[in-house]
């Protein structure tokens, strides 16, 4: 059983009339969408455009911009607007330790420095558009469930409405205005990771390849990326994932090919840009070894302000490889919905990168609509909702008891930030519960009996 | 134009400071001693004690010396070890009032400076600079062991070699401040035995360490250069000068009556002379006598000097003539207040410094340059040497000058490493007129490891002395004239034109508070962010480990013990 795709298209003699229908219905949504969504859309980005020009204009800014929850060394405008300053002293921004952007984005960046804000702002509304996928994929696996599971599947409704929540979600989420008013280029690099699951959704797999080492290129962990792109376009093109088949072979090489080769040219572009390689330990070298310790929302930054000098690079090693370490069991596990894939290890990613902002939680934030059909499973999003809620509003209050009224200390602030992500790793958690919980009552039935009849309870084993 | 030339102006000085030098004299070695004493209009008194140690020899060429007279061997031998140019340590108690006391003879930051050139057939000037400072640490008993890369920086125009010989290449340049450095006895101890009299005998006799340290600035230095031996610079000669700078305040010990004498100053009183030093001088500056004060005994030697831009008129007493001592074959000058101080000349350039801001964020450092002559600009090199813990945003930098805008004509920028090399920034900036230059920069504070706090976190963390050095328009004709025996105090700095005269002051040192963690938490930090990845770890190993299944009701325990009998018997388990 590897493609349920495939086994659907195989059985056109499927007796389920209902779900052919269904999959006519979602095929015609493009052009339902561009005829009764627009109206919504567009008041919805003219909303999302006004308040960020708003508050682009307003002393909030400033405050904003200062922010450690929503800039990080990494990402912040003023060390973007320093690095070009360094620049034009005709000092490298790799000779200090103040600018860790990529060099291509720098140079990106010296051309567009004055229209910086309308850059950003256009970023928020791209990744909008490009997060408009996931309305043609449920429909289309209808057919394989048990009848009594039919309350599970979406209606081509509701279908339609996810594009118009998804771009709700992440437009008037307050992470994402804070992180575009901020000009944090985490913006941007969500901007990459968008066009990269467009073009893997879209099949095109040159695409899908570049944008990935271009996000790569930006920050290293969307490298944890490359398994749900691949084994997305390997179920677009049914090629079963299988060891002994050479089809197998051929496209994952032809892939790891094109991701590699995009890789090397970006790299070889930076270093002939400013012919230096002192980008690589000032960008790749700073997010490995995470020598600033700002504090933002994550978890490194007092850990190792705290950590004994002796185990600082066994617990780096140990905090770092956590990121990624999750890849291959999660691939395993889901390796029949990529994109459920693609949504565990971006929000895996944001929550335990070594320097997250708030721009990285609104990106994985941004799917969770594409799954409200997973609501019934979820066992405490309400509980985690009022701690992720309580917590981002106890964020500036605590941060300014400590660094300004100096009536808390540091712990204040630390301990918001553990259970800020205790309450991520749940959400994230309940959601691929849920997931799993779906799938499982998908092939299963939705009302389990025993084998004495009587109703059954589903429990982890 | 006008700044061009200026710039040049000040560029060229620099160039050919070389060519001048102290005056020759004849004798192989060579030690002069000195004291200036300088009542300053706030009502303070300022002596300064310069010894000057002549020694012809020529490392520069490269010869083996083993042979000392004068000159203090263990400086000699490290001269010779790490090919040492030009060297330059200063310790200072207290920070120098330039708006009450005018400009010292000899300029110095708070805490401990250390500057050196190194020859240019040093190849690894890093390590050289590491042990150079580990030896000085030991010889003067002082934490210089604490300079490393984080606070040392080559500065490309502050600090030129002030002896002969024409290297400028920076890189053979290292300079260090350690703002913290408390100066005491410790210090000054080791500093009197490089003298050739010791504090035997000779004005050392009067530097008895509770009187020195119990004053408003205290300030002892050391410079090696070379110098020309003779006239025609043909060969060159080791100087080494050995100055001593105090403030006392004689509001708070002379109990209210307003007169003093070495005796009240030091405790003692001059009974001779080194008899090593060829001359043994005390100056009292008297350019404002009769109105303001009496001195006795009186000296029928009177000597000019322009210094500092300023014509001064000095009482010579010499202790190598045997009259001055007297009936009583001792010198006590003795000087005693007649009318109230009077308002100072205010200083032509002057330097401030202050941390503005709050909270543990973020800040900003300003730095007010003031420029007090009536009509004429002039350039400054400002050099600033930031910690790397305060980031700075080189992209912030503001110069304004009566409101407006001034642009730096010259910017060498140098921005930190994190835990390896400070900021660096030097500045050449044309100060207008009567005005005032303010200089700003924002900087970011950085939460540190735990173990890089000092041991009392809250008290702060020092940031140097900004250092101000310019070409200042002088008030009279200055002194070029370099054949003619001038007093020690007016021939430090090498003088080149009759209308300049070499300046560099020093800012106030900033203390910045950082963020701190809590120190005691480190064994809790781990265990709580540990379990937070544990939990991570632990949800998703749950859920990609095991399946859904229906759940069985468990059996009973009575069932599960019956089975287990059954098991041993070898008969079929009940279900």
């Amino acid at each position: 059983k590897f493609s349920h795709l495939k086994s659907y298209f195989e059985s056109t003699d499927s007796p389920e009339h209902f779900l052919q229908n269904t999959k006519y219905n979602a095929g015609d949504a493009d052009v339902f969408l561009s005829t009764k969504m627009a109206a919504p859309l567009t008041l919805l980005f003219i909303v999302a455009i006004t308040i960020r020009a708003v508050l682009f204009r307003s002393s909030l800014a400033d405050l904003i911009t200062e922010r450690v929850e929503v800039v990080s060394p990494l990402n912040a405008w003023k060390r973007v607007v320093e690095g070009l300053a360094l620049l034009d002293l005709g000092v490298s921004p790799y000779a200090g330790d103040v600018f860790h952007e990529t060099p291509l984005m720098i140079y990106f960046f010296h051309f567009v420095i004055d229209y910086a804000e309308i850059v950003f702002m256009v970023s928020a509304v791209c990744i909008v558009f490009l997060l408009q996928f996931r309305k043609q994929k449920y429909a289309l696996e209808g057919d394989r469930y048990p009848l009594d599971c039919l309350e599970l599947i979406r209606t081509p409704r509701e279908m339609l409405y996810i594009p118009l929540k998804v771009a709700m979600f992440y437009l008037l989420n307050p992470f994402t205005i804070l992180s575009c008013v901020a000009k944090s280029t985490c913006g941007l690099n969500n901007a990459v990771i968008a066009l990269f699951i467009l073009s893997t959704i879209k099949g095109s797999a040159l695409m899908s390849a570049i944008f990935l080492a271009l996000a790569t290129y930006q920050s290293i962990y969307p490298l944890t990326l490359f398994a749900p792109a691949l084994l997305y376009l390997l179920q677009r093109l049914y090629i079963p994932v299988n060891w002994r088949r050479p089809s197998f072979w051929l496209f994952t090489t032809q892939y790891v090919f094109m991701y590699l080769g995009s890789l090397a040219v970006m790299v070889c572009l930076s270093f002939f840009l400013l012919n230096s390689w002192d980008f690589l330990t000032s960008v790749y070298g700073f997010i490995l070894s995470v020598p600033d310790l700002t504090p933002n929302i994550g978890l490194f930054w007092y850990f190792f302000a705290e950590m004994f000098e002796h185990f600082r690079l066994f617990f780096i090693c140990v905090f770092q490889i956590n990121v990624f370490f999750y890849t291959i069991p999660l691939s395993i596990k889901l390796k029949e919905h990529p994109v459920f894939l693609i949504f565990m290890q971006i929000a895996i990613i944001s929550i335990f990168k070594s320097y997250p902002t708030v721009g990285d939680i609104a990106l994985y934030m941004a799917f969770l609509p594409a799954w409200n059909h997973l609501y019934r499973f979820l066992r405490n999003i309400f509980l985690v909702s009022v701690v992720l809620l309580a917590c981002s509003a106890l964020f500036p209050v605590l941060w300014h008891l400590w660094i300004y009224a100096g009536s808390a200390n540091s712990n204040f602030y630390y301990a918001i930030t553990l259970l800020f992500n205790v309450a991520q790793i749940l959400l994230v958690s309940d959601y691929f519960y849920a997931y799993l919980r779906r799938e499982h009552h998908l092939t299963h039935g939705l009302y389990l009996k025993r084998k004495d009849g009587s109703e059954a309870t589903l429990v982890l084993k | 134009t006008a700044i061009c030339q200026s710039i040049t102006q000040l560029m060229m000085w620099y160039a050919n400071n070389a060519k001048y030098f102290p005056p020759p004299s004849t004798a192989k070695d060579q030690f002069q001693e000195e004291l200036v004493i300088k009542p300053l209009h706030s009502g303070d008194i300022y002596a300064s004690f310069q010894f000057r140690t002549q020694w012809d020899t020529d490392f520069l060429l490269g010869s083996k010396v083993s042979h000392y007279r004068l000159f203090p061997k263990s400086l000699g031998q490290v001269i010779s070890k790490f090919s040492v140019r030009e060297l330059h340590i200063s310790f200072t108690q207290g920070y120098w009032r330039t708006m009450q006391w005018g400009q010292p003879f000899l300029p110095s930051p708070p805490g401990a400076e250390l500057w050196v050139w190194f020859q240019d057939t040093v190849t690894d000037v890093d390590l050289a600079w590491k042990e150079l400072t580990n030896v000085l640490s030991g010889i003067f008993c002082a934490s210089l062991n604490f300079i490393d890369s984080t606070n040392t920086v080559q500065p490309s125009a502050s600090f030129k070699p002030l002896g002969v010989g024409n290297v400028t290449d920076q890189r053979f340049l290292r300079y260090a401040v350690l703002p913290r450095e408390i100066v005491c006895t410790e210090n000054l101890t080791p500093w009197k035995k490089l003298l050739p009299c010791g504090s035997k005998a000779g004005l050392a006799v009067l530097m008895k360490s509770e009187k020195l340290f119990h004053s408003s600035f205290h300030s002892q230095a050391l410079h090696i250069r070379p110098v020309c031996k003779d006239w025609q610079c043909k060969s060159t000669s080791w100087e080494l000068r050995q100055t001593l700078n105090v403030v006392f305040d004689l509001h708070t010990s002379g109990q209210g009556k307003r007169e003093w004498s070495l005796f009240k100053m030091f405790s003692r009183t001059l009974t001779e002379a080194c008899p090593l030093a060829s001359s043994s001088k005390v100056y009292v500056d008297i350019t404002d006598n009769p109105q303001l004060f009496e001195l006795s005994p009186a000296t029928p030697l009177v000597s000019q000097a322009v210094v500092l831009g300023d014509g001064r008129t000095y009482s010579v007493y010499d202790l190598t003539d045997h009259a001055t001592f007297g009936q009583t074959h001792s010198l006590n000058v003795l000087l005693r207040w007649r009318a109230a101080e009077r308002e100072m000349l205010r200083p032509l350039l002057h330097g401030e410094r202050y941390v503005a801001g709050y909270g543990l964020q973020t800040g900003e450092i300003h730095t007010l340059v003031y420029n007090n002559h009536p009509y004429r600009a002039f350039p400054v090199l400002l050099l600033d040497t930031v910690p790397w813990y305060l980031r700075l945003y080189i992209h912030t930098l503001t110069v304004t000058s009566k409101g407006r805008d001034n642009k730096p004509s010259y910017i060498h920028y140098q921005p930190s490493k994190d835990r390896l090399q400070p900021h660096l920034l030097e500045m050449l900036i044309q100060l207008p007129p009567n005005s005032v230059t303010e200089v700003t920069v924002q900087f970011e504070r950085a939460l540190l490891k735990w173990t890089e706090y000092t041991p009392d976190p809250n008290h702060g963390f020092y940031v140097g002395s900004s250092v101000i050095s310019a070409l200042v328009p002088s008030v009279v004709a200055m002194d070029t004239n370099n054949t003619q025996e001038r007093p020690l105090f007016s021939s430090f700095f090498p003088c080149k034109e009759e209308s300049t005269y070499f300046m560099r002051i020093y800012t106030e040192p900033l203390l910045v508070n950082l963020p701190t963690p809590d120190f005691s938490m480190p064994y809790n930090v781990i265990c709580l962010t540990c379990t937070v990845v544990a939990v991570g770890y632990g949800s998703l190993y749950n859920l990609l480990t095991r399946t859904f299944q229906v759940e069985e009701p468990s059996q009973g325990l009575a069932k599960r013990l019956a089975n287990i009998i059954r098991r041993l018997r070898g008969v079929p388990l009940l279900t």
